[in-house]
């Protein structure tokens, strides 16, 4: 595969996610845009035979892309050549099961214990706030996968130190607290992607910890987009660039308008180092 | 049973019993003709302050043709069952229908903040399994059901749930309260005159929509006969007994799409959903809804034949889809 000189930085997230799918787990994904991207590239290029499922009960498609706006279940290319069709509760009876391992979710807020926001921006009493769409089925996906994915934008207002509203379920206010609200043992946060970072969790203390960043920015960077001071892993790995392969599928298969890719900033490679662009937008 | 924590959010309280004696009372054993048009359905059926649920949605194979009656005949204060749905409860707030709303997930923008804001919207917060758990209950006569997830969200305390300790296990479990809607519609691609029902495809709740509701108003893409189904009964989705009335309904579903049947049109869908993110929605309920004097009539008036026939040809998918 030969490294990307020009792309997105939301294609870079999508090819960061794409890369850690593994064709023996089973996958849940939320909604449309990033995460379902991420999971039509790896069976693209890494692991072809990945299942997944959607929240209308569409296990293992072999979905016929591309789609028109908003047409991402309940909907004949999205559910194409599936081996079942169910409903939303045969989606949530087998997530309560145990037999979805990973689901992965957009989030507007996620903060220092992985926990989701996708309700309100600001205060809910009163009705002030900004609101948005509720959970949908973040809230099931987060309680009962064995692992969740998160992928948000690096800003600052995305990782506040405390969430807003707690739509879905990360670690709550930490060791112990999944369990003691009724929520399966074994299951919760376990990575977050953006644009310009991974993180985990540290085992002890359930919080995010930094543990690699995007070859255009630098640690410092990546913390000056925070609220809060995440834990740092001992070692900060770097995430490859995007690879003209994975871009290529990207822009004529999978977000062909550029959508949801388009927005956010354009890297380029110059001098043998990644910066961000002079050129904003597919060339 | 120890009860750890529990919503404060009011719900529409689960009554079994009731239930039951509302199918003895008003739900026909035989096989009675329920065709009727969907003027005389809303008409009829759903009444100002009902809890009202639709399976899928406005853009996938929802009601949308009832849904927009609805709005037409201007009900009032219904309280709406809003799981996986974009624009519909956006439509219904804004034509003046809906005060109240379970939230799983509802299309956002500017129409959502305002409404909530100036207290033309009542939300209560669920999750959308959250919402079709709490059907299932209804659909099985149950006043409850346990679930797995929602404990310690922030929807939890603006809900109808409790947080339990479980009898059985002496391990916290979260409870919902079983929902029986007054009304759910639900578009189907076959119905007979009797309204047993077929579903191709993924649904989200439609079964248990079906089972759980005191009225059931089944529009359909096509009529047909009894005898289909006795052919092919495993294809059956919903039995005539549950349902009250059947709404022939082709394009019933416009400006959204039936699997195997039409895609949805693209242009009406991004004006809609722009409608719901500019916050300005009356210009496309004019259009569509009150300048027009039914569904038949804003097919021809509004869309025409010849983009009907364009959408029936881009849905090219066929398996799974027919008999």
């Amino acid at each position: 595969m030969t490294p990307a000189t020009h792309f997105a930085e939301r294609e870079h997230l999508i090819c960061a996610v794409s890369r850690v799918i593994e064709e023996e787990k089973s996958y849940w994904v939320g909604g449309g845009g990033e995460p379902l991207y991420s999971i039509l590239l790896a069976q693209r290029l890494y692991a072809s035979g990945v299942q997944y499922m959607t929240e209308d009960g569409v296990i293992a498609p072999q979905s016929m892309i591309p789609w028109d706006p908003l047409m991402t279940m309940v909907a004949s290319r999205a559910g194409y050549r599936a081996l079942q069709w169910g409903t939303m509760n045969t989606a949530g009876n087998f997530a309560q099961l145990g037999y979805v391992d990973v689901g992965i979710l957009n989030t507007l807020q996620v903060d220092r214990y992985g926990n989701i926001n996708s309700t309100v921006l600001g205060e809910y009493e009163g009705g002030q706030g900004r609101r948005f769409g509720g959970p949908g089925g973040a809230d099931t996906i987060a309680a009962q996968c064995w692992r969740t994915i998160l992928m948000t934008d690096q800003q600052k207002r995305k990782f506040p130190e405390r969430v807003d509203f707690i739509s879905s379920p990360g670690f709550l206010d930490g060791p112990g607290a999944r369990e003691a609200n009724g929520l399966p043992p074994g299951t919760g946060p376990w990575r977050v992607f953006t644009p310009w970072a991974m993180f985990g969790y540290e085992e002890q203390s359930c919080e995010l910890m930094l543990m690699a960043i995007s070859p255009f920015v630098t640690v410092d960077m990546v913390l000056a987009e925070m609220s809060f001071e995440p834990k740092i892993a001992p070692t900060i790995e770097t995430l490859d660039p995007p690879m003209e392969e994975e871009l290529e599928i990207i822009r004529t298969q999978l977000d062909t308008d550029g959508q949801t890719t388009g927005r956010g900033q354009w890297i380029e490679k110059r001098d043998g180092k990644y910066v961000f662009a002079e050129t904003q937008g597919r060339e | 049973m120890e009860i750890l924590a529990e919503g404060q959010g009011a719900y529409l309280p689960p009554d079994p019993d009731g239930f039951r004696a509302w199918v003895r009372d008003n739900k026909p054993r035989t096989l009675v003709h329920k065709v009727m048009n969907e003027h005389e359905v809303i008409e009829k059926f759903v009444s100002d302050g009902d809890y009202v649920a639709y399976d899928c949605n406005y853009f996938q194979r929802g009601p949308s043709s009832l849904i927009r009656e609805i709005i037409r005949q201007q009900k009032k204060d219904l309280w709406i069952c809003g799981k996986f749905t974009y624009v519909a409860l956006a439509l219904l707030v804004e034509g003046g229908c809906a005060t109240r709303a379970d939230i799983g997930f509802v299309g956002f923008g500017p129409w959502l903040s305002k409404a909530v804001a100036a207290g033309r919207l009542q939300t209560y917060e669920y999750s959308n399994v959250v919402m079709t758990y709490r059907l299932q209950a209804g659909a099985q006569g149950l006043p409850f059901i346990g679930v797995r997830s929602f404990g310690g969200t922030e929807g939890f305390p603006q809900s109808g749930a409790k947080l339990v300790t479980d009898p059985f296990s002496g391990k916290p479990v979260v409870l919902l309260p079983a929902l029986n809607p007054d009304v759910s519609i639900i578009h189907v691609h076959q119905a007979d005159v009797y309204g047993n029902a077929r579903v191709f495809g993924t649904g989200i709740s439609h079964v248990d929509c079906a089972l759980a509701s005191k009225r059931v108003i089944v529009s359909a893409e096509e009529i047909i006969e009894t005898d289909e189904f006795r052919r092919d009964p495993a294809r059956t989705s919903i039995p005539h007994f549950t349902v009250d009335a059947v709404v022939h309904a082709p394009f019933g579903a416009y400006p959204g799409t039936v699997q195997g049947r039409y895609a949805s049109d693209v242009q009406h869908v991004v004006e809609c959903f722009g409608g719901t993110m500019r916050g300005d929605l009356q210009p496309y309920l004019e259009k569509w809804v009150y300048s027009v004097d039914s569904h038949a009539d804003m097919l021809e008036k509004r869309v025409g034949w010849k983009k009907l026939q364009e959408l029936q040809r881009r849905e090219t998918i066929r398996e799974g889809y027919s008999i």
